[in-house]
């Protein structure tokens, strides 16, 4: 996203791109399109990062004895991937890149309520970035992204201090983007959007920034009191000091269960908005699914000790965190059925935009499904530590999420961009990531359920076919995630111009221009219609 | 949004307020009440809280709004709290093998 691409054209009306030029324009400003496009560069390259971690790890795992690296890096690479991927990739990613550049959009306003802190938050975001790729440089990290005591408080002697300090530091821009959105939603929807006309995105940005900020301050104070206990061996984890080790995991999955769905619930709210669109379809059931959302952030808080069945917690405290996480899958179904009957009779066409969400569905649901296995007290036992969840989670954040995110990244690319992508590339991208992704993933589901545990370095002979299969589908879900990089950079350059709505999408971002003027809209809109009139009999205005 | 304006005589008897209440906080440490000792810190605490909330955040002029995402911030504490509590509590009800039983007492009764 160098500014050298955005030339401007002699007749090109003024848009926050061409407003201004030079890396000052960009780094020091307030405009959260700006911003938005800020995340998407940083973003991308811990994708990048977080990617080759994956590679590496596949690589050596072709081979029963490992084929590439020590076993002691493997657990370093690992670490990181998921540090990488979940803190500096998956969480900012919807909310920071397509959050900050359509939440002002969708509510019709100028800008987010708070700009500099927008800004503040994506230099928080970097710094903390910067104090993780040092660890990793300086030696890495070993105790794998989740941080368990006592092995990391007191046996590990990697960079723990340091990354945890760099996840820390990251974890207030996360709570500055969520307090910003939800100020935003509150105070500064244009005349007539009331909350039931707000599009389902909108709800569940919403939704997302609630378990921002209410579950973000736990994780730090988790961190906090680790490196304390690390730095200066006051007793809260580690036995030998007098702590409780399960306490850490309390804490840990108190922010960490939530942040699976500061995960998805934006996917969710991407796939809303695709549906509808290629369906021509008003959403089916629109209040339920708002509300879904914000029942998934509520519950979500409750049924953390699902992570903790086979680590000592007590029986009973297990008994009620099963239930809740059976509760906790009816509003995720509520979504999918509603979704499904959009589909049913709509004038559905297959856009690139559409068949990341189409995928989403299929991926998701199976995500969800197996995280049904594993909440079940006596099936995680045989499960729990094995490749099926290495599998589920990475159905549900990979399967769903990254294809949310990449399906709005391309329905709203000729928005950010004003510039059109090449349609069939799209398409095949799209479904080499498909079948990219299920090879690499599903036989990690059977390998799972033999037995095979995750994050060791070896296994046994027998299970090499899958291994190897998975192996060979992240080279096929590698090549499919550098098709789009090269045709979105191309377009950003070459591409046709798009003209302001290419898919005749409702919405406010589609009144306003292709790219935005930088103040977005001339006059503020004001709203007189429900959300997704798309039908003839259902649009009042036109 | 319009806020009544405080009298700084408000804000200066409030610190005050609070240097004192950490004063207190300082002597009962000195004193052993037994099992009071943490409920009555944990009582000085709750009240400099309110201080500082009612008075320097001026919550005690916020609109309904602000005061429901300040209780939801409590709440979801007290959610911590209360499911964490679930495990230790109920931790020594598990009926062990005869066999477990000798070894170590239960860690949370
Ligand atoms: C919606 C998005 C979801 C995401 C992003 C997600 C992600 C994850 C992740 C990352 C883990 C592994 C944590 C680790 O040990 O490193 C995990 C485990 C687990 N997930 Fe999910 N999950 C989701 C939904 C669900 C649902 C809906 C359920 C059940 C109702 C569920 C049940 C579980 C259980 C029980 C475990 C722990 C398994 C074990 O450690 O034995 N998950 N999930
Ligand atoms: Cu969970």
């Amino acid at each position: 996203m160098s500014t050298a691409t955005l030339e401007p054209r002699v007749h090109a009306p003024r848009n926050y791109l061409n407003a201004d030029y030079g890396w000052k324009s960009w780094l020091f400003t307030l405009d959260h399109k700006r911003i938005a496009l800020l995340y998407m560069v940083s973003v991308s390259f811990f994708f990048i990062i977080g990617g080759s971690f994956a590679v590496l790890m596949r690589i050596h795992l072709v081979e029963p004895q490992g084929a590439l690296v020590q076993p002691e890096t493997y657990n370093k690479l690992f670490t990181l991937h998921g540090i990488v991927m979940i803190f500096f990739f998956l969480i900012p990613s919807i909310p920071a890149v397509l959050g900050n550049f359509l939440v002002p959009l969708m509510v019709g306003a100028r800008d987010l309520a708070f700009p500099k802190l927008n800004l503040l938050s994506w230099y928080i975001y970097i710094v903390g970035g910067m104090f993780t790729l040092y660890s990793a440089i300086a030696g890495g990290v070993d105790t794998g992204w989740t941080f368990y005591t006592p092995y990391s408080s007191t046996y590990s002697n990697t960079q723990v201090t340091a990354v945890a300090i760099g996840v820390f530091i990251t974890g207030f821009s996360s709570i500055l983007t969520g307090l910003n959105f939800i100020v935003t939603i509150h105070k500064m929807r244009a005349p007539g959007l009331t909350w039931f006309r707000m599009p389902l995105f909108l709800w569940a940005m919403y939704a997302t920034s609630i378990i921002m900020v209410l579950g973000t301050p736990v994780l730090a104070i988790t961190l906090f009191l680790l490196a304390l206990e690390h730095l200066f061996h006051v007793g809260i984890f580690s036995p030998a000091l007098g702590g409780d080790p399960l306490l850490f995991q309390h804490l840990f999955w108190f922010y960490s269960h939530p942040a699976v769905y500061i995960m998805i619930l934006p996917a969710m709210g991407v796939v809303s908005e695709i549906i509808a669109c290629f369906a021509r379809k008003r959403i089916f059931g629109y209040k339920i699914i708002a509300f879904s959302s914000v029942a998934i952030a509520v519950l979500g808080f409750l049924v953390w000790g699902h992570h903790m069945f086979v680590t000592g917690q007590s029986v009973y405290a297990g008994l009620i965190f099963s239930m809740l996480s059976f509760l906790v899958a009816i509003p995720s179904a509520i979504k999918v059925f509603n979704w499904t009957s959009t589909l049913y009779k709509g004038s559905i066409s297959y856009e690139a935009p559409m068949l990341y969400a189409l995928g989403f569905i299929g991926l998701f649901t199976m995500g969800g499904l197996t995280g049904l296995f594993l909440a079940s007290l006596a099936t995680d036992v045989h499960l729990n530590g094995t490749y099926f969840i290495v599998a589920h989670f990475h159905y549900i954040m990979v399967g769903g999420a990254v294809m949310g995110y990449l399906g709005g990244i391309h329905f709203w690319w000729p928005k950010i961009s004003g510039r059109k992508y090449p349609d069939m590339w799209a398409r095949i991208g799209a479904v080499i990531i498909f079948i990219g992704f299920n090879l690499t993933f599903f036989p990690q589901f059977i390998l799972g359920y033999l037995g095979m545990p995750r994050r060791y370095a070896f296994y046994p002979a027998e299970f090499q076919v899958l291994n190897v299969m998975s192996s060979a589908g992240a080279t096929v879900l590698g090549v499919g995630y550098m098709i789009p990089l090269i045709y979105l950079i191309w377009s950003m350059r070459y591409g046709p111009i798009s003209e302001p709505n290419p898919w005749g999408a409702t919405g406010l971002e589609w009144k306003t221009a292709s790219p935005p003027p930088t103040e977005n809209f001339a006059q503020i809109p004001v709203v007189t219609e429900e959300a997704y009139a798309y039908a003839p009999e259902e649009a009042a205005g036109d | 949004m319009s806020q009544p304006i405080v009298p700084q005589k408000t804000y200066v008897m409030v610190f005050l307020g609070l240097i004192g209440l950490t004063i207190l906080t300082t002597g009962v440490a000195f004193i052993d009440l037994g099992p009071f000792n943490t409920v009555a810190a944990l009582a000085i605490a709750f009240s400099k809280m309110l201080l500082v909330v009612l008075f320097f955040m001026g919550v005690r002029h916020s609109s309904g709004l602000v005061r429901i995402i300040l209780v939801a911030g409590f709440f979801w504490l007290a959610l911590l709290i209360a499911f964490t509590m679930s495990d230790y509590r109920t931790r020594s009800w598990t009926p062990a093998p005869d066999s477990w039983s000798s070894s170590a007492p239960p860690t949370h009764p």
